[in-house]
């Protein structure tokens, strides 16, 4: 059994060892290690069409990230107040964004942004002189938009297990206190719930950076990462790939083991 | 305090945008498939179901990504029961959360990342030409169903282990323990118990990655190339690339079609199991 489960954790980070290993590779040929070296990290380092991408992707992740937290952790705290059916039924929609695969909210979310600009481009020319309208495109707002959708369901089911591993009890006896709903909040629920709502401000960080399959669809002419990798990958290997995908997956590795651990301890310290 | 107006106003942000960008665009395209096709590749206000009668040709790629998406699926199960039967039951206490994000962690990094190196490995340079050294002919592994089943199993496999895990973690021990007493043999324990009680786990794991491999479309395009069709590439093409919106529409609205009749099923299954588990409890 043991050595079962050890073949199969071998299969999972096989992939990942491969890229890291050959990562390091001092020649120009993709498939034969010939030596180690940091040269294609440095080349990488210095190209700009790979920094502007990150730049982007970054910019996008840390606003998806914001916005997913308090939308979600809102969300979380509402569903709190719900009761019976209803509260299954919203939950079963929050589960269904997180559950859908990515092409389905692609789609959707460029059918309604596309569609919203066409609504609003007009006005907006109108509004203004001729050839000073500010045109709405796809781009950076459309990718923010769509990421947020999934992290925010995601962020919503985090914080609300967490929630409901607190139980009722915290709550009721600040009232019986008579603290006010808000001092509640803030002394009692927010301190409890805050390792999860950090996680989720992770997970969604790491989901929106590292995202192609939504982001193929509302990016427009813009280039994340993903997408700046996925065109070099088609174009044939070439070693900087390997050096950008081994920093990537360093950088996603990091915040998802934190954001695994703060979880496991919420739930554990509540769930007593 | 029934639904207070604070409720509400806590899950507004949540709610617009999930009508806004999911559920109102799904129904307008629902609606556009029966649609005309302009002569620019625009949508024709129309009624027509010319957009369905073209889904037959593409019977093919909707018979290929179900297939493969089953396959991988009944696979992963067979592969991750043991595991997670292993994690919840067999593993010491102080191993199972650092197993568990062990687990979590490569499915939480880039799909894109872990298909390329797959690419890698399958690639001419890769395990063929390992083959090929001891003389063993040349094998073609990348652009091959094969290629694309590994990475798709690769990928969401821990999505069925974990639902299977939490699932066997609730199995109450006592009930284990009674059944030795009453004579049951270690296999008839694991069938009669264990099993029946991980069922809610399996439906879950299977329900996730079936509908997640249903619109895949980043491991088919890179292991499979274009030898292996999906429903996610054809809507790739046809949205992205050639812009026609009403026959990208009517292959969506069939996926979506596929993907809500899962769901149903799933919730419909679940609902089931609860309502027998609640009368075999009293409580």
């Amino acid at each position: 059994m043991r050595i079962y489960a050890t073949l199969i954790y071998l299969f999972l980070y096989c992939p990942i060892a491969v890229i890291a290993v050959f990562s390091f590779n001092a020649g120009n040929d993709v498939t034969r290690i010939t030596g180690f070296s940091w040269r294609w990290y440095g080349k990488t380092l210095s190209d700009p069409a790979v920094l502007a991408a990150l730049h982007l992707s970054f910019t996008v992740a840390i606003t998806v990230a914001l916005i997913a937290t308090f939308a979600g952790t809102m969300a979380a705290l509402g569903l709190q107040g719900m009761n019976g059916r209803l509260r299954s039924a919203v939950e079963t929609l929050v589960k269904s964004a997180v559950i859908l695969p990515g092409v389905v909210i692609g789609i959707t979310s460029l059918t309604a942004l596309s569609t919203l600009f066409g609504w609003i481009n007009p006005a907006l020319s109108h509004l203004f002189r001729p050839g000073q309208a500010p045109e709405l495109a796809l781009g950076t707002l459309s990718l923010i938009a769509a990421h947020a959708l999934f992290c925010m369901a995601l962020v919503t089911l985090i914080v609300r297990a967490s929630l409901a591993s607190l139980g009722p009890s915290l709550t009721e006896a600040s009232f019986d206190l008579n603290a006010a709903p808000f001092a509640t909040f803030r002394q009692i629920t927010l301190p409890l719930i805050f390792p999860a709502t950090i996680a989720g401000f992770l997970l969604s960080f790491t989901f929106s950076f590292d995202d192609f399959a939504i982001a193929n669809f509302v990016t427009g002419k813009q280039t994340t990462l993903p997408i700046y990798l996925y065109a070099a990958i088609r174009s044939g290997l070439t070693p900087e790939v390997n050096a950008i995908a081994t920093m990537v997956l360093l950088t996603t590795f990091v915040l998802v083991a934190t954001a695994l651990i703060l979880m496991q301890r919420s739930l554990k310290r509540l769930g007593r | 305090m029934k639904h207070s107006w604070s409720t509400w106003l806590l899950l507004t942000p949540f709610a617009l945008w999930f009508a806004v960008l999911l559920l109102v665009p799904l129904c307008v395209i629902l609606v556009s498939s029966f649609a005309g096709t302009a002569t620019g590749g625009g949508a024709l206000p129309a009624f027509t179901l010319a957009q369905y009668a073209s889904l037959p040709v593409r019977l093919i790629v909707f018979r290929t990504t179900i297939t493969l998406a089953v396959l991988a699926t009944a696979l992963s199960l067979i592969i991750a029961y043991p595991l997670a039967y292993f994690i919840a039951m067999q593993a010491r206490t102080r191993w199972r959360a650092p197993l568990l994000t062990l687990l979590v962690l490569p499915f939480g990094t880039s799909i894109l990342i872990r298909t390329y190196a797959w690419t890698y490995l399958f690639g001419n340079h890769g395990i063929p030409a390992l083959l090929n050294g001891p003389g063993w002919g040349i094998v073609r592994l990348i652009n091959t169903p094969f290629a694309v089943l590994v990475g798709m199993l690769c990928g969401y496999l821990p999505l069925m282990v974990l639902p299977i895990c939490l699932c066997l973690r609730r199995v109450d021990k006592q009930v284990l323990e009674a059944a030795a007493d009453l004579g049951a043999p270690a296999w008839r324990r694991f069938q009669q118990v264990t099993l029946p009680l991980s069922f809610p786990g399996i439906a879950t794991g299977c329900m996730l990655i079936f509908v997640r491999l249903l619109g895949e479309y980043l491991i088919p395009a890179m292991l499979g190339g274009d030898k292996v069709a999906s429903i996610g590439n054809v809507l790739v093409a046809t949205i992205l690339q050639s812009g026609n919106r009403a026959l990208g529409a009517a292959v969506f609205a069939a996926l979506a079609l596929i993907l809500l009749t899962t769901g149903a099923l799933y919730l419909w299954l679940m609902r089931r199991r609860f309502a027998a588990s609640d009368d075999a409890v009293p409580p």
